[in-house]
């Protein structure tokens, strides 16, 4: 396929081909998509902004370049989640009590991508602490959707926590984009905006300097426009980090070459618990249709049943938010971030400081938290819904016996509107039915833009795998994505006439 | 209904958070829809079933009790609200 004449418009494989031919400059394609990000303020995708590092970072790839020296992504921009402490950039976590934070140090993951040679075009916008499906509970305000419903113009939410980083992929501002992924903060938003979205296995990526929410469930991956691009990212993103006690040591396989061979003979399981009712149709249509395209690329499907699957969101629901109230203890006005004024008590302070940091849904996640842990309560609680968890891993360990992968849809639904959801804490918890269960168990999954919805919006089919084979997750979706063909994108209504 | 007023007023308080009368009544009734979601887990049989405490199976990494980094003073309090000479200055806490 010819490469289009629009840089911003490359993948990741492409730019790296245009980059090696000196079709263009990486300071050419750096300013290219810098231009983007300023025209795409309405979107409201990005927190801060970092033209001078993907300006700066570029020359230095042009000389790589030219030397004959460039590394796996020399010169690619890319967007990084606000939840990566980046050395010198503000990072704030999409949080008011982080608004003035400026890390001294570089996260494990976004180190890699430096060291590989990318650039930074800014930090992206998200839930609050991660914690939302809509990116609706930021402090610096919600993220728009750059896909709109065939005919009409209402904003819509681009899924979340990583929704600002889903929509810099969709809306061509980055070649690709950092996530984190605690119960489908990756996948769902790269499902509900047409791109593609990969959670790792548990440990494959180092979580030291990632901001941290649910440390038992946390996980960062990349966020692309195809499913080559994630590979290529993967890639360079994971590591065995000795500060970080989960990252695990095990090899980090070429997964682009792992994209090879096809998918013959492959065993796909396919999950009964996965159609629920009140989904709307076409999400089972989709489904089905994915089934079919594996089946002629010569998969072997298979029905299985992961009985626990109903369990999956009230337990996360409590061991996510018991974790965050933990995690959450180190906001104390004292070290660093927000500090409230005018208090002249140790205790006041930490309370003042705290109620006047976090949002409405943070709040909420550290009482539950909170109450869960408390005396009298932990049992019934925290350690029921971990034995729950135990279960949860148990199908999956149960129906990866019998099978290579798993095939479900992404989300119960496309993009929903601005505001449809906020008031009720459950339905919007619901948007993350079909991906939680992979956090709870640590395995890798991957969301691929698969179709359209009957408004022309977009929808993702996921594939789930065994843990630390991202490799045979990633070759299962690229057969979706090449029977697939997905070629839609969104029309650039935000740019200035 | 599990949670009332006293009990969020007095979670509030372990999780250091300032509440006023307006979210502790809001917060209650979040806090108990929320718990009674979640109380379809008394559902499920876990007898016998031990609770997750490692996600990925993996052996402890053991390492040698050694100091590996540190000397970060300035680092260390380049973020914080009010410092002097490296050190965190909050409110008198002894009279």
């Amino acid at each position: 396929m010819a490469r289009s004449s629009d840089p911003t418009r490359f993948t990741i494989a492409e730019a790296r081909e245009a980059l090696a031919a000196k079709d263009i400059s990486a300071r050419e394609l750096a300013q290219a998509h810098v231009d983007a990000v300023v025209k795409a303020r309405p979107l409201n995708a990005f927190i801060t902004e970092t033209p001078d590092h993907a300006l700066s970072r570029a020359a230095q790839s042009d000389a790589r370049i030219a030397a004959g020296e460039a590394r796996p992504l020399e010169g690619i921009p890319l967007a990084i989640k606000d939840l990566f402490c980046t050395q010198g950039v503000r990072t704030t976590a999409a949080s008011r009590i982080l608004d003035n934070f400026i890390p001294t140090y570089e996260s494990a993951v976004s180190q890699n991508l430096w060291d590989a040679g990318a650039v930074m075009v800014g930090k992206t916008n998200l839930d609050e602490f991660a914690m939302g499906s809509s990116n609706e509970t930021s402090y610096f305000g919600p993220v728009t959707n750059p896909w709109r419903a065939r005919g009409r113009n209402d904003d819509l939410v681009p899924g979340g926590s990583s929704g600002g980083s889903a929509t810099a992929v969709a809306a061509n501002l980055a070649l690709g984009a950092t996530g984190t992924d605690t119960g489908g903060s990756i996948r769902q938003p790269a499902a509900v905006t047409g791109i593609v979205g990969l959670k790792p296995t548990y440990g494959r990526c180092s979580r030291w300097g990632i901001v941290a929410f649910a440390s038992s469930l946390d996980q960062a991956g990349p966020m692309t426009r195809t499913v080559r691009d994630a590979a290529i990212m993967l890639k360079a993103m994971a590591s065995h980090d000795p500060r970080d006690t989960t990252s695990v040591n095990v090899p980090v396989p070429d997964y682009e070459k792992a994209l090879e061979g096809g998918i013959a003979g492959l065993k796909v399981g396919i999950p009964k618990e996965y159609r629920i009712d009140g989904a709307p149709p076409e999400i089972d249509e989709l489904w089905n249709r994915g089934v079919e395209w594996l089946r002629t690329q010569g998969a072997e499907i298979i029905d299985v049943s992961l009985p626990h699957t109903k369990y999956a969101l009230p337990a996360y629901y409590i061991v996510a938010p018991a974790e965050a109230s933990s995690n959450l203890a180190r906001y104390d006005g004292v070290r660093y971030g927000h500090r409230a004024s005018g208090v002249d008590d140790l205790i006041g302070l930490y309370e003042r400081t705290r109620a006047e940091g976090f949002g409405r849904e943070v709040k909420r996640r550290i009482m539950i938290g909170t109450y869960v842990l408390s005396a009298g309560y932990y049992d019934a609680y925290y350690l029921r819904a971990q034995r729950v968890r135990t279960l949860i891993a148990q199908d999956f360990a149960q129906s990866f016996q019998r099978c290579d992968v798993l095939l479900t849809p992404a989300t119960p639904s496309p993009a929903f509107a601005v505001g449809a959801k906020t008031d009720d804490p459950v339905s919007m918890y619901l948007n993350d039915v079909f991906t939680v269960t992979v956090n709870l168990a640590g395995l890798p999954a991957i969301s691929v833009p698969s179709g359209l919805s009957h408004d022309g919006l977009p929808l993702g089919l996921q594939i789930i795998g065994k843990a630390f084979d991202e490799a045979t997750v990633l070759r299962a979706g690229r057969a979706i994505e090449t029977a697939a063909d997905f070629r839609s994108a969104p029309q650039a209504w935000w740019r200035p006439a | 209904m599990p949670v009332d007023r006293e009990t969020v007023r007095r979670i509030a308080r372990l999780a250091r958070l300032a509440v006023d009368e307006g979210q502790v009544v809001a917060m209650e009734t979040e806090l108990n829809a929320l718990l009674s979601w979640v109380e379809q887990l008394q559902e499920v049989n876990v007898e016998g079933v031990p609770p997750m405490t490692s996600v990925v199976e993996q052996r402890l990494k053991m390492r040698e009790d050694v100091v590996t980094d540190g000397g970060y003073a300035e680092d260390l309090i380049k973020n914080a609200p009010q410092a002097e000479n490296h050190f965190f200055v909050v409110p008198k806490v002894v009279e």
